[in-house]
């Protein structure tokens, strides 16, 4: 992918996941010096920018658990002109999706009204703010909600797979994970 | 003439004895053809088609096809290669499967033949079904979320460990497995952790508890070599 005269933009954001795909891209390590030579970082959790503006890589880590996380992946869909699911909740649901089979307003009674340890607080509610996000009544993948160009499984993915695949990426080859860096786990 | 009867694998001639199916000879000659449901010490099933092969413009499943003489058999191309894929993420929608917080990672089948695949997404709609598990026997768990029907516990329970254990009940999409109790426990058994039954599964349904991660991420069974290089070892030793 060749640009000319200018670096790549690149906006990342974490949905419904744990930053831990976040902290395995760091872990690219001193790649990280090669990566800011090709690369400028919009809306991402590293440059703490709030809204994304036209992107030409876009990275969404985590799955889509609430109405902010449909917002957010489509803003990123709107803007970025290659959309990457980064990680296991991204590309499968992922953990929060283990909540999938059950009902989610059973699972919040359970939470803040019944579990061992919440059923003797005072006052203990299911919290209403207007300002928290609805949940939806199932987790889903990113590409259950908007179309998604390339995926990088794992749990997190190695440092190693991210750079691999941004670099195969960057260097206009078609992105290509295989083993031992292929993994799911 | 010569009495040896050969079939051309990707092109490559492949000697076989008669009575032997494709899959077979093309082990015995150190090819691998990708499989789940397969295994050498049972007939053949043919319920994954994991194994399926272009023979003359037609798919067949290789474990159940008779190899017969100057066959054309295309298996390693781009469009076999690509169909088997998406079996594979249909296998994975169907079911709940959670590499991150299986056991069985790393020791799964189903997982290593999407690695070798280079599956890196299940590209469906996630069924997510619910599958409640059974850990009812004090040494065995069975985690029906990671089922994919080849049936090898059923086919190990009844032929091998002569106990009948396991079935498949409900058919299409409401296919699932069953343990053969009143109860529907498998604690309500006479199954034991010695079983062959016990010991065959693919995936991470069948495990035994206490076991966890003794072996850990890293050193297992599809870490260090490809499905397709450790099943080719197997066949050697």
């Amino acid at each position: 992918m060749i640009v000319s005269g200018r670096k790549l933009r690149v906006a990342t954001t974490s949905l419904a996941g744990c930053f831990g795909c976040h902290m395995s891209f760091l872990d690219i390590d001193e790649h990280l010096l090669e990566l800011v030579e090709l690369v400028e970082f919009d809306r991402s959790p590293l440059t703490d920018i709030k809204h994304c503006g036209p992107c030409d890589i876009g990275i969404i880590e985590g799955g889509v658990c609430n109405a902010e996380n449909v917002h957010v992946l489509r803003e990123f869909r709107k803007h970025c002109k290659i959309l990457i699911a980064l990680g296991a909740c991204a590309v499968t649901g992922g953990l929060p999706a283990q909540r999938n089979h059950l009902d989610v307003g059973q699972c919040l009674q359970e939470v803040y009204h019944t579990c061992i340890g919440v059923e003797s607080l005072p006052g203990g509610q299911v919290p209403n703010d207007p300002e928290l996000p609805l949940l939806l009544d199932k987790v889903h993948p990113i590409h259950e909600v908007v179309r998604v160009d390339y995926f990088i499984p794992g749990c997190p993915p190695s440092g190693e797979a991210i750079w691999k695949f941004l670099t195969d990426l960057i260097a206009g080859h078609t992105p290509r994970l295989s083993h031992p860096i292929l993994r799911f786990d | 003439m010569s009495d040896t009867k050969k079939f051309l694998l990707d092109g490559k001639p492949v000697v076989f004895q008669d009575g032997q199916t494709i899959l077979e000879a093309a082990r015995q000659a150190g090819h691998y053809i990708p499989h789940l449901c397969w295994h050498p010490d049972f007939p053949a099933h043919g319920s994954c088609k994991l194994c399926i092969v272009k023979v003359g413009g037609r798919h067949v499943s290789s474990c159940a096809m008779p190899a017969k003489e100057g066959m054309e058999v295309e298996s390693n191309t781009p469009e076999m290669n690509g169909e088997r894929r998406a079996l594979l993420q249909m296998l994975f929608v169907e079911g709940n499967h959670f590499c991150p917080s299986c056991e069985k990672s790393g020791n799964c089948q189903l997982q290593a033949l999407a690695y070798d695949l280079e599956m890196l997404s299940a590209h469906f709609n996630h069924f997510y079904p619910n599958r409640p598990v059974d850990a009812s026997h004090p040494d065995v768990l069975l985690d029906f979320n990671r089922c994919i029907f080849c049936e090898l516990c059923v086919r190990a329970s009844r032929d091998i460990d002569g106990k009948n254990i396991f079935a498949l009940t409900d058919r299409g999409i409401h296919k699932h497995l069953v343990v053969n109790a009143e109860s529907g426990r498998l604690a309500d058994t006479d199954f034991a952790a010695s079983d062959r039954a016990a010991n065959i599964c693919p995936v991470g349904v069948i495990l035994h508890k206490r076991q966890g991660f003794a072996r850990p991420i890293g050193e297992r069974d599809y870490d260090a070599k490809p499905i397709s290089v450790v099943a080719m070892e197997e066949v050697e030793k």
